[in-house]
Order: C-alpha cells, then sequence, then structure tokens
C-alpha cells in the first residue's frame, strides 16, 4: 500500500461534515420547502411515508446539484471570497470523492423516486438534476449573463416534481408554481450578485452587473418582478386557489414590486449604498416561503 | 500510532458509523414504502 501524504489534507478520508456541506443545506432548505408546498398543494395525498420519501428524494437530487456543482466549480470557488472556505477549494476533500458523492446521491434519489412514487416524478427530478448540472452549470453559468434567466428553471423543478409525485400528472398550477420560481430566480440572484460582483468579477463569472453594468441589472430586476407578480397573483382569478392565498399573494407581491423600484431607482455604485438591494435579497427568500406557506394554507384551510 | 494516523481513523470512525445509521434508516423506509405500496395499513 502507498504511503499516505499526511502534509495534505486531501489525502485523508474527508470529514463527513464535508459531504454535508457539499450538498449546500441552506440551498436545500428552500428546495425541499417549494417541493413540500407543491405536494401538499395537490388535490390528493399520497401516504405519508411515500409523501416524506418523495421530499427526501427531492432533497437528495438538490444535494446532488449542490455537490456536483462544487465539483465542477472548485477552482472558481477558490477565488471567490464567499465560496473559498467550501470544502473542495479549501483542501479538505478530494475532488472525486464529491464527484463520486454527487453522482452517486443523484442516481439513488431518481430510483427512490421512482420505486416510491411514480415514474414521471422521477424523470422530472432526473431532468432537474442534468439540467441545473449540465446546462446551467456546465454550459451556461461561465457563458452568457443570461445564466441566472436559464438556470432559474432547475430551481423551479421542486413544487412541480412534489405534485406530481403525489398526483402522477402535471397541472396548471404547478406549471404556474414553476413559473413563479422561474421568475423570481433573476431578481433574487441578481439583487445578491449586485452586492457581491466583484467576487464575480474576480473569478470570472459573466453575472449581469459585471457584463452589461449596475444600472442595467437594476432595469431587469425591476422588469422581472412583474411577470412574477402576475404568476404569483394568477392562480386566484384562474380558481386555482381562493381568496386567502390571493390577498395574501397580491400584498407579497406588490412588496416586491415596490422593493424592485427603489432598486431601480438607487443609485450607489458601491456595496455600501446598496441597502435596497440587500432588502429585496432578504425579503425575496422570505416572499417564497410566504407565499407558498399562504398556498398551503389556502388548500387545507378552504 | 502517530498524531495523522489517529485522525484518520477516527475520520473513518465517524464515516463508518454515519454509514451504519443512514443504512439502518434506509432498510426502515424501505420497509414502510413496502407496507404503503402493497396497501398494508396499519
Amino acid at each position: 500500500m502507498p504511503a499516505m501524504d499526511m502534509t495534505n489534507p486531501a489525502a485523508f478520508p474527508a470529514d463527513w461534515r464535508d459531504f454535508l456541506a457539499l450538498t449546500k443545506p441552506r440551498v436545500m432548505s428552500l428546495v425541499v420547502f417549494s417541493g413540500l408546498a407543491g405536494l401538499l398543494a395537490a388535490p390528493e395525498m399520497p401516504p405519508l411515508v411515500l409523501g416524506f420519501t418523495a421530499i427526501l428524494c427531492i432533497a437528495l437530487g438538490a444535494g446532488a446539484c449542490g455537490a456536483l456543482n462544487q465539483w465542477y466549480e472548485a477552482d472558481i470557488d477558490a477565488k471567490m471570497r464567499r465560496t473559498a472556505k467550501r470544502p473542495l477549494p479549501d483542501g479538505r476533500m478530494d475532488r472525486q470523492a464529491a464527484l463520486h458523492f454527487g453522482v452517486g446521491l443523484g442516481f439513488f434519489s431518481v430510483l427512490l423516486m421512482g420505486l416510491a412514487t411514480n415514474w414521471l416524478a422521477a424523470a422530472l427530478l432526473a431532468v432537474s438534476i442534468l439540467f441545473y448540472v449540465l446546462i446551467y452549470t456546465v454550459w451556461l453559468k461561465p457563458r452568457t449573463p443570461q445564466n441566472i434567466v436559464i438556470g432559474g428553471a432547475a430551481g423551479a423543478f421542486p413544487p412541480l416534481i412534489g405534485w406530481v409525485a403525489a398526483t402522477g400528472h402535471v397541472a396548471t398550477l404547478p406549471v404556474l408554481l414553476f413559473a413563479i420560481v422561474f421568475l423570481w430566480t433573476p431578481p433574487h440572484f441578481w439583487a445578491l450578485s449586485l452586492f457581491v460582483r466583484s467576487d464575480y468579477a474576480a473569478a470570472g463569472i459573466p453575472m449581469l452587473p459585471v457584463v452589461a453594468g449596475i444600472e442595467n441589472t437594476r432595469r431587469q430586476i425591476f422588469y422581472y418582478s412583474l411577470p412574477m407578480a402576475a404568476a404569483a397573483v394568477a392562480p386566484w382569478p384562474l380558481g386555482l386557489a381562493g381568496a386567502i392565498y390571493g390577498v395574501c399573494a397580491a400584498i407579497l407581491s406588490f412588496v416586491f414590486v415596490a422593493l424592485a423600484a427603489r432598486v431601480l431607482t438607487n443609485r450607489a455604485a458601491e456595496p455600501a449604498g446598496m441597502g435596497p438591494e440587500k432588502h429585496l435579497f432578504a425579503f425575496s427568500v422570505f416572499y417564497l416561503f410566504a407565499l407558498f406557506t399562504v398556498l398551503v394554507a389556502d388548500r387545507w384551510l378552504a | 500510532m502517530t498524531k495523522p494516523e489517529e485522525e484518520v481513523v477516527r475520520r473513518q470512525r465517524e464515516r463508518a458509523k454515519i454509514m451504519a445509521w443512514l443504512l439502518g434508516a434506509f432498510v426502515v423506509l424501505l420497509f414502510f414504502i413496502t407496507m404503503a405500496k402493497t396497501g398494508m395499513n396499519w
């Protein structure tokens, strides 16, 4: 057996906490929540254990995406302050271990989803993982400032998968939920990328503020928030959700658009003056949580 | 054992324990999935 290089931390077997960090648990929590909302908003409920398994599979699929994303972007992560302490750029883990972990987790999540719920949900989960890894991470992210727009589709799958896991078919409401997350993603990420744009510029990622400028990004944030608000309120007039959801969605979306308008009128060029951008970013996370909570509450209280 | 070797063994033990728990949980999950899929409610 060859002698182990004890001076290189990556030569050690990685700590289990680093495998957990590879799955991006904070991102996973939002994915799990939106998947759960899709499942609970469905008109029929699967047995508890199958519903739990569906959400577990969505979480594992999101974890696979996080791991494969970090495997592919280890060199880029090393150049950004925000990501330099992740297990791979920090040298705490071997790259191949991350690749094997991500691929294994991805296969396992799809297989378990198919066996426990239905193969349409499993196929959607597989498409979302492949879309995130191949279309977003490998293809679009390093090439185009519109990376977030198309890549947002990957993050929009969970409510659709949750619904399909429960019902076995696609319907109008989960497609609208997909559209809401899809249209929410650009304002959410561009608000963040405005106040950390020096990080993206240093890493050579063509995020919109780096390529098209700050003012252009602020305009695009506002423009995207309008169809997002329309998609968020749409289930009410379409008769797919009740008044509880409709009124709350209208209020939440109004606040979102108002915050996006404040971003539009902000003239600061340095992160210190980007209060409106930081407020919008923080509110955008709350917005999605609140919107989906109200949707489920409306479905169960009605 | 030297300190780095001790660290390697500690990590291997921790990982083995976690894998054992996860495998156990998976077996229990498969049991309940089978119950639910076969319609055996109790």
